[in-house]
C-alpha cells in the first residue's frame, strides 16, 4: 500500500488528491441524481475490486459472483428484518456465509482441478442454483421479493445503516477507497506475488514452493468475503431484494464488466471502468429517453456495441493505457496483461 | 406408472433437440475453442427466424429448419471470419466478454422487433399425440426429436466420412500438425463455427414446436448447451446427444415431481456432480 503512493509520480499524486478532496465535497454542490450515479459508480468499483482480486492477480475467472453479493445481501437484511440485528453487526455472518461458500466452491473447484471454462461453470452453476433455490425459500420472500420495510422513525439511524443519499455516498465512497487500499496492500504482499505467479504458470509456482491450492483458496476466500460486504451495502441502499435480479447470471457479468475494461489486475482499473460503463449506462438511458425511442433493449444493444467495440481496440483495459498517456505510470512499470 | 413412463419419454424427445443445440456448441468449443457464451441468443434468434417463416409462408419448423441452418451457416462462417478469428488464442476472458456482448446485442436485437412476449406458433398438430400402448407421444416432439437426429447423424458422417471433416478434426487434435501439413486453420475455424451455429439454427427451429420463442429464453439455453456438453463430455459428439436426453429427461422428471420452476436446479447439481466425480464428461476420454 505504501509502495503504491511511493512509486506514483509527483502528478499522479496530485490528481489522486484532487480527486479525493473532489470526490469528499461532492455532496455539498452535486445533486441527488449525481450523487446517486456516484453511489452506483463505487459499488461496482468495490465489488469490481473484489472479483478483480481472485481473477485479476490470481487468474481463477469466477462467473458466480453474484451469488456472494447475494447471500450477502439476504444474510444481512433478513437479520435485520427477522431480528433486528443492525448491518455492520449483521456485515460479520454475511461475509461468514458468503465466505464458507466461497471456499466451498473454491475447494471443490481447485481440489479436483477443475480449471478454465470447467471452473467459470461451475461458479455460475452454483449462483444458478441458488437462485433457483431462493425463488423457493419462503422466509426469504421467494420470487416475490424480500423488502426492508420503510421505517420513518429509523431515518438517520446510521448506526443501523437507515439515512439518506448523503449516508450511503460516503459509505460507498469507504467502500470504493478501502477496496483500492486493500487490493494495492494484497498485491505488494507475498500472497499477491504467490497470486501473481499461479496466475503466470502454475507449475513453475509450485515449483518455488508455493502452496498453489491455498493461494488460491485464500483469493477465493478474500474474494467472497469482500463481495458480500458489497451485498450489505446493496440490500440496504436499494431495500428490496429479487433473486432473479440478485443471485442471476446477468448480476455476476454486471459486476465483472468495470475491471475488465478498466484494466485487468489493476489497482485503479475497476475504478476507472466503473466510472467509464457507469457513465455510459447513464448516458445511453438519457440518449435513449431524448431520442424517445420506445424500445427497452436499445440501451442494452448500444452497450453490447461498445463493449464489443472496447475489447476490441483495448483488450488490456482503459487504465494501463490512460495511465501511459497521462504520463501516470511509476517508476515500478505497472503490470498489464 | 405408465405417466412417468410417458414423461420419460417425452424428457428423451425435447432432450434430443437439447443435444442438437448442444452439439453445436460442442463442435465450437471443441474445434475454435472459443467459448460461444452467445449460444442461446443464436438458438433464440433461429426460433424467431423459425416463427416467422411459418407465420408468413406457412412453411412446417421441421422443414424451416433447412434454410434457418444454411443461413446460420453463412452468418457463423462470417462471424468467425470476421470477429472471432482475431480472438482465437486470446485469453479466455476476452473471448468471453465479446461473446457475451455479442450476444447482448442480438437478445436486445430481437427484444426490440419482436417484443418480451412469448410467439406461439400454433402449429395445427400441436396437440395431436400418438397413443403407444400405455404411452401417450406428443406427434410434435416425435417430430422435433426425430429431424435432430437426422441432422446429428449428417453431421457424424460429414465428419467421419469426408475429407474436409477430416480436416476439421485434425485441427481440433493437433492445431500446430494441422497448419504444418497446410490446413488452412482459419478457414476450417469458420467452417467450424458456421457448422456449429447451423446445428443451433436448426435445433432453434426445431425447438419452435417445443417452446414459445421469446428473447428471455435465450440466457437459459446457453447454460443449458454448456451443461449438456460438459455433462456428455467435450469434444464427444455422441456425448452431446447424450447429455441432452440425460438433462432432458431430468428436466421432465423435476417438472413432474417438483415445481416446473425448478427443474433446471437438477441440471445444475447434476452438473456439478460430473465435474467432481467424472470431469472429462460421461463419454468423453482424459484428454
Amino acid at each position: 500500500m505504501m509502495a503504491l503512493w511511493r512509486d506514483m509520480p509527483a502528478r499522479g499524486r496530485a490528481l489522486a488528491g484532487l480527486l479525493l478532496v473532489v470526490l469528499l465535497a461532492a455532496p455539498l454542490f452535486a445533486d441527488r441524481y449525481l450523487l446517486s450515479v456516484l453511489i452506483l459508480i463505487f459499488y461496482f468499483a468495490y465489488v469490481g475490486q473484489a472479483w478483480n482480486l481472485m481473477m485479476g492477480l490470481a487468474g481463477q475467472l469466477s462467473l458466480g459472483h453474484a451469488l456472494y453479493v447475494g447471500l450477502g445481501a439476504y444474510v444481512a437484511a433478513m437479520l435485520w428484518v427477522y431480528f433486528g440485528v443492525g448491518p455492520w453487526l449483521g456485515v460479520v455472518p454475511a461475509v461468514a456465509v458468503a465466505a464458507l461458500a466461497g471456499s466451498a466452491i473454491a475447494w471443490l473447484g481447485f481440489r479436483f482441478s477443475i480449471e478454465g471454462v470447467y471452473f467459470v461453470l461451475l461458479t455460475i452453476a452454483f449462483a444458478e442454483f441458488t437462485r433457483i433455490a431462493f425463488d423457493h425459500i419462503g422466509a426469504a420472500g421467494g420470487a416475490g421479493g424480500f423488502f426492508i420495510p420503510y421505517q420513518a422513525q429509523r431515518l438517520g439511524e446510521w448506526w443501523n445503516l437507515r439515512g439518506g443519499q448523503r449516508l450511503f455516498y460516503y459509505v460507498g465512497l469507504a467502500l470504493a477507497i478501502g477496496g483500492v487500499i486493500l487490493t494495492a496492500w494484497l498485491e505488494g504482499s507475498r500472497l499477491g506475488y504467490q497470486w501473481r505467479a499461479v496466475r503466470e504458470d502454475q507449475q513453475a509456482a509450485r515449483s518455488l514452493g508455493i502452496d498453489i491450492l491455498a493461494a488460491k483458496m485464500k483469493a477465493a476466500l478474500i474474494s467472497s468475503a469482500m463481495t458480500a460486504v458489497g451485498g450489505v451495502f446493496y440490500a440496504f441502499y436499494y431495500d428490496s431484494l429479487f433473486p432473479a435480479q440478485v443471485f442471476g447470471i446477468g448480476r455476476s457479468i454486471e459486476l465483472i464488466l468495470a475491471p475488465i475494461v478498466g484494466g485487468l489486475g489493476t489497482v485503479f482499473g475497476p475504478l476507472v471502468g466503473a466510472f467509464i460503463l457507469t457513465q455510459l449506462g447513464e448516458l445511453l438511458t438519457a440518449a435513449v429517453e431524448k431520442l424517445g425511442v420506445d424500445a427497452p433493449g436499445a440501451k442494452a444493444l448500444v452497450y453490447g456495441l461498445i463493449l464489443m467495440l472496447i475489447i476490441f481496440v483495448r483488450p488490456d483495459g482503459v487504465w494501463p493505457w490512460l495511465a501511459r498517456a497521462c504520463g501516470l505510470t511509476g517508476r515500478k512499470p505497472g503490470r498489464a496483461t | 406408472m405408465s405417466l412417468i413412463l410417458s414423461v420419460v419419454v417425452s424428457g428423451v424427445l425435447t432432450g434430443l433437440v437439447y443435444g442438437l443445440m448442444a452439439l453445436g456448441l460442442s463442435v465450437i468449443f471443441g474445434i475454435v475453442r472459443v467459448v460461444n457464451f452467445a449460444h442461446g441468443e443464436f438458438a433464440v434468434m433461429a426460433m424467431y427466424a423459425a416463427f416467422m417463416l411459418f407465420r408468413d409462408f406457412g412453411l412446417d419448423p421441421a422443414a424451416a429448419m433447412l434454410p434457418v441452418a444454411a443461413a446460420f451457416f453463412g452468418i457463423g462462417y462470417l462471424l468467425q471470419s470476421a470477429l472471432i478469428n482475431p480472438f482465437v488464442g486470446r485469453a479466455e476472458h476476452e473471448q468471453f466478454i465479446l461473446l457475451v456482448a455479442l450476444g447482448m446485442v442480438i437478445v436486445n436485437g430481437l427484444l426490440i422487433i419482436f417484443g418480451p412476449d412469448a410467439r406461439p406458433a400454433n402449429l395445427s398438430y400441436a396437440l395431436d399425440s400418438y397413443e403407444i400402448g400405455p404411452l401417450l407421444i406428443d406427434k410434435a416432439r416425435l417430430l422435433a426429436a426425430a429431424a435432430a437426429v437426422a441432422v446429428a447423424a449428417a453431421l457424424f458422417a460429414f465428419f467421419r466420412l469426408t475429407a474436409l471433416g477430416t480436416a476439421i478434426r485434425a485441427c481440433a487434435d493437433n492445431l500446430l500438425g494441422a497448419a504444418v501439413v497446410g490446413l488452412n486453420v482459419k478457414r476450417l475455424y469458420a467452417l467450424s463455427f458456421g457448422i456449429g451455429l447451423a446445428c443451433v439454427g436448426a435445433a432453434g427451429a426445431l425447438m419452435v414446436t417445443i417452446a414459445d420463442a421469446r428473447p428471455a429464453l435465450a440466457q437459459a439455453f446457453t447454460l443449458q448447451a454448456f451443461i449438456i456438453v460438459i455433462v456428455g463430455g467435450l469434444g464427444s459428439m455422441s456425448g452431446a446427444l447424450v447429455g441432452g436426453v440425460l438433462i432432458g429427461v431430468s428436466e421432465a422428471l423435476a417438472g413432474f415431481f417438483f415445481e416446473p420452476s425448478m427443474k433446471s436446479m437438477f441440471s445444475f447439481a447434476l452438473l456439478v456432480l460430473v465435474l467432481v466425480l467424472r470431469p472429462q464428461g460421461l463419454m468423453g476420454s482424459r484428454a
